[in-house]
This record gives C-alpha cells, structure tokens and sequence, in this order.
C-alpha cells in the first residue's frame, strides 16, 4: 500500500509540476520579480554598507537572502490559487472520486510546492555566484540553504493550501499576499535589527518571525556557520510547517467530507 | 505538535476505511462479475433486496442552510437500467448525485450504491462507480492523454495494464488524434468525451452523468447517446442520468424519475408516464390573426384548451386520435382556415405540466440552493 500512497503522491506532485512549466507566464515572476527588487534594493542601499558594524561589504551579498523568503511566499501564492482553483472548477470533486487519500492528495500538491520552491532556491544561488557572492558557508552552505527553502516552501506552500481549503477561492489567496508582504518588508530585510534606527521598527522587526527566516538564510551567506541563526530560522520555519501542515490536513479533511 | 500533526496526518490517510495491507487495486480494478462474486458486504436494509449494481433512496434530504434543495425523495434504479432524472435547473438533481457519489452527506435520508451504505462506506461506493459531474472538470493545462494517465493511476490500475486501458478509452470515445493535445484547446462536446472517458477508466458497474449534453451542438450530443446507450446495453452498466432535455430523457431512459423543488412528482417508463396522460392534444395556427378566438371555441368542443406555442390554439383531444377529422370538417364547416394543424403525441413536458401545473421549459429557479 505504501507504494501505492508513493505513486499517488508522485502522480500529484507531477501534475502539480506539469502545470507550472507549461504555464510559463506563472513561473517566471517567481523567478524575476524578487531578483528586480533586490537589484534595485543593492543599488539604492549601497551606502548603508558603510554603517559601523554593517556585517559585509557587499548589499548584494546581504540582500541576496531577501528572494529566497519572497520567492517563497510566491509559492503560497502558487499553491493556494492552483488549489483553489481544482475546488472552483470541480477538479477536487474528480480526484475525491478515485482512490486517491487526503493525504497523498495535500502531499502530492504540496511535494510540487517544494519542488519549484527548490528550483527557484538554485536560481537564486546561481544569480549569487554569477554577480560575484561569495557564500561564507560554502558548497556545505549552500546545500542547506537549498534544504532550508524546502522547508520554508513547504510552510508557506500548506499556509496557503489551507487558505485554499477553507475560502475554495483564488481571490481570498490574492488577498494575502499584502499581508504576506507586510509581513516581508516590516522585517530585517534592508538593514540588520540591530542597525535599524527606529525604534518601533526594530521592535516589530525583532517579533516578525520572517525577520529569523531571512537571517538565518544571511548567515550563511554573509557570516558562515552561525548556530544561533541556522537554530532560529529552522526552528521558525519547521513551526509554521507544521501549524501550517496541521491546518491544511484539517481543511482537507473537512473539504473531503466523503 | 509533531504528535498532532501525525494524528491527523494519520486519520487523513486511513479514514477512507482501507486497510494498509490491502491493495486498493482489489477494489477498483474489476468487472461486474468479479464485484458479484467480491467479499464486501454490502449493507441490505430491512426488506430491500440487495442489488449489486442498483441504487436504492429512501427519504433523502439534503439541506444547504434554510435551503431544502433534496426533500425526501425515494428511488430505485435497477442493474442495468437507464434512470433518467429530468427536472429544470435547480430542481435538486445536482444535489441528489452529489449525494449518491459520496461527495455531499446527506443531511437525512439513506442510499444504497452498489450495494453500499452512501454514509457508512464510501470507499466501496467510489470504487463502484464512475461519474462525470455537471462541469466537465479538467485541467486546461493537461492533455487528453495526461489526464487519463492521472486517473489510471489514482484509480488503482496497475501499470501494466495502464497504457492500454488509456489508448482504448481514447479510441473509444474518438479522442486519439487530440489525445495530445492539452484540453484548452478541446471543443466542448471532446471535453465531454473525456469526461465520460474518466468516469469509465476503472470499468464501474454504475455511472452517473449530470447533465451530459448540456451545450453541445445536435452532432456531439447524439454520439454522446449512443456511446451512453451502448454501455448499458452492452456492458450492463447502470446508468443514473440527469437531464434537463425532454428528448434526452425520452431517447435514452429506460425510466424517468421527474423531480421538481426537490421533490420526485412523476416516475416511470417514458411511455407509462405519457400514457397517464393520455390525449394526444390538436394546435392549430390561424391563417387569419383575428380568428384565434373563433377557432378556440370551435376547439373547444373537442376537448380542454391546453397552453399553445405562439400563435397557435390547441387543445388536448377528449377522443384521442378518432376525434381529428371531425376537428377538421367543424373547422371547414365555420369557414376557418387555418395555417398548420398538427395532431400531437403527449410528451413529458406535458407529464410535468400535469403534476406542476408548469412546463418543463423555462420552469428553472427551484430548490436547489447549490451555488
């Protein structure tokens, strides 16, 4: 039976996949979008690198952590609205009506989610290495860099499979995406916390647990090994997947109600 | 939170009551035969005969908040049998095979599919049947070919059969030259082909189609009957149809279930229920607009004035197809000419006129309170 729940969860990651690269209008705003908005953050922000205690001498090198936490966001984004839009048009009816568990079916979708979440994690490294990053952590690094966007992908990609589950709507998903992006520029983004002059800011930035996510990915691009960091954005991100991994298996649950 | 998350990962995975150790293969991959002769067993009510591929309702409701959309409603539908379910739109046939699909829980009631408690055990009543629901539900960015690849496989087909069972049902349902095609592109009466394709890739012994032909041109519709046809005929299929078309329900049903506001008010052969009604009615087109009165009331004398269409008067015959040609010389003898006289059968649209006081034509608005 477990090869059964394997291939199930293959066949709808693969769905999930097929989707996306014959889409590629959906696939490459991921991909560009939050490389535009670093390029232009690294341009305007350059100056700040001459701040005492700025950790590098590179923006680039500091921003490059920002595309790795909004592209997946995008995954949210992704995840929610395809499944949002299998209930709309009647495709989660179809899928309900085979074997298929609920489980294999959040998996499979969400295995996709990664899957593309991974994809973007290595674009963006590769943007990296062609505009000259060095990553402090090395090749060593930059493999749990990539496990690290796995793990954040899944997180968002259930958040929004949640959202998906219980609106049944794309348009409720588009409708979290700004708060999601509050979310992303009310954080360290542009500035190390401890550089950040206001103090409301700072305090928000400091609560804003995307702030962790984004330091975490910075550390192993600007510091090295760094525990406290690589503790705090793993154990920030493996407790919104598993909220989030919690509220989707609910949600499916309930929208399977077979 | 692990423990949680695992709990209900847990239930998820198994609350579809299979067993881990039992191929769901052995479930959906089978013929009539094999299922008669499977170790399930299935729930028999006090006094109902088991039927393994039959459908069996008693009382069923479904209600979506103050909206009764089912109301009670009884049915059975034999082994083999084409059960037309004719009613306008939101009469509650959506929300009845909804129900027997499993995919809404009735709010009271019980049903039988295959055998199997609709509640009890889903499982076994979605490995039983097929069904291709009101919207043709596909993927726009999937070709033909992908799409019975996916539900090959999620129905449990082993992957040495999978191939052939998917070339087979495209070339059954005249889809091999576009198999490759991704759907966005398909016109609406391929997309119901493949539609049809899916609900039949794990040879189902009950099938259920909601609204198969609706917005198909005459051409596609007809092939749609007759690949439909041909599967009850042919391979003892039940077919369980909803329909909001006179002549679909007429060409294809073996029996007519009529429901309006959620409610069964007519069941029975298409012929029985036409004969309850008995009369063949007359219309008669005016040659002249401003004797539509006079003709009524020659009319009149031979039977009761029934609705007519347009412009003309018809009234249903007190003496069946005998009292036509005296209709014709009291015509001649008033000096009334008229246009286009047509004797006509009764149809089941004058079957629901009769239980509703409406006809079936434009009588949408009902019930259902289904988004």
């Amino acid at each position: 039976m477990s090869a059964t729940l394997t291939a199930q969860v293959g066949a709808v990651a693969q769905r999930s996949l097929t989707r996306t690269l014959r889409q590629p209008a959906s696939a490459i705003p991921p991909l560009v979008f939050p490389v535009a908005l670093m390029a232009v953050n690294a341009a305007g922000l350059r100056a700040s690198t001459a701040l005492p205690g700025f950790p590098t001498h590179s923006f680039l090198a500091f921003a490059l952590a920002v595309p790795f936490i909004q592209g997946a966001l995008f995954s949210t984004m992704n995840a929610g609205t395809d499944l949002a839009r299998d209930i709309q048009t009647g495709f989660l009816n179809r899928l309900a009506l085979t074997s298929i568990r609920g489980s294999a079916l959040l998996a499979g979708q969400l295995a996709g989610v990664v899957a593309l979440g991974v994809a973007q994690a290595v674009f963006y490294v590769l943007v990296g290495v062609a505009t000259g990053v060095d990553f402090a952590a090395g090749a060593g690094g930059v493999l749990v860099l990539l496990g690290f966007a796995a793990l954040v992908s899944l997180g968002f990609g259930a958040l929004g499979a949640f959202m998906a589950l219980r609106t049944g709507s794309g348009e409720s998903i588009q409708g979290l995406f700004p708060l999601l992006f509050v979310f992303l520029f009310i954080s360290s983004m542009n500035a190390p916390r401890n550089l950040i002059g206001v103090d409301w800011f700072r305090m928000a930035a400091t609560a804003n647990p995307v702030s962790y996510l984004i330091e975490c990915v910075r550390s192993l691009i600007v510091t090295g090994w760094d525990g406290q960091a690589l503790a705090l954005g793993f154990g920030i991100a493996a407790a919104i997947a598993v909220v989030s991994l919690v509220l989707a298996a609910w949600a499916m649950r309930g929208r399977l109600a077979r | 939170m692990a423990a949680c998350l695992w709990t209900t990962w847990h239930e998820l995975g198994t609350r579809e009551g299979l067993s881990p150790r039992v191929p769901r293969a052995c479930q959906v991959f089978h013929n009539r035969r094999r299922a008669a002769a499977s170790s399930a067993a299935p729930v028999t009510w006090a006094g109902v005969a088991r039927e393994d591929n039959g459908i069996r309702v008693e009382a069923l409701v479904r209600d979506f908040k103050s909206v009764r959309a089912v109301d009670g409603i009884d049915l059975q539908v034999e082994p083999g049998e084409i059960y037309g379910f004719l009613g306008p739109n939101g009469a509650g046939k959506s929300t009845t095979v909804l129900v027997l699909t499993t995919l809404l829980p009735p709010t009271s009631g019980r049903a039988l599919v295959a055998g199997h408690d609709v509640v009890r055990e889903g499982p076994q009543v979605r490995a039983a049947i097929g069904a291709a629901l009101q919207e043709a539900a596909l993927d726009p960015l999937l070709t033909g070919r992908d799409h019975l690849r996916l539900q090959a496989l999620l129905q449990g087909i082993p992957r040495a059969e999978r191939r052939q069972r998917v070339s087979e049902l495209l070339e059954r349902v005249g889809l091999a030259e576009a198999a490759d095609r991704k759907v966005r592109g398909y016109s609406g009466g391929m997309k119901r082909r493949l539609d049809l394709a899916l609900a039949l890739v794990h040879r189902p012994r009950i099938v259920f189609l909601d609204e198969p032909t609706t917005g198909l041109d005459v051409q596609s519709r007809t092939a749609l009957w007759a690949e439909v046809a041909r599967l009850a005929r042919e391979e003892g299929v039940t077919i369980f149809l909803t329909t909001q078309y006179l002549e679909e329900a007429d060409a294809l049903a073996d029996r007519v279930g009529i429901i309006d506001h959620g409610r069964i008010v007519a069941e029975g052969t298409p012929a029985a229920l036409k004969a309850e009604i008995g009369r063949p009615s007359v219309h008669a087109v005016p040659r002249a607009a401003g004797d539509s009165a006079r003709i009524g009331a020659v009319l009149a004398r031979f039977g009761d004035p029934v609705p007519g269409v347009r412009d003309d008067v018809a009234v249903r015959l007190r003496d069946g197809t005998a009292g036509l040609a005296e209709v014709v010389r009291a015509l001649d003898a008033a000096g009334l000419a008229v246009d286009h006289l047509e004797l006509q059968q009764p149809t089941l649209d004058d079957v629901f006129l009769a239980k509703t006081g409406r006809s079936l034509e434009g009588a949408g608005g009902g019930a259902d309170g289904r988004p």
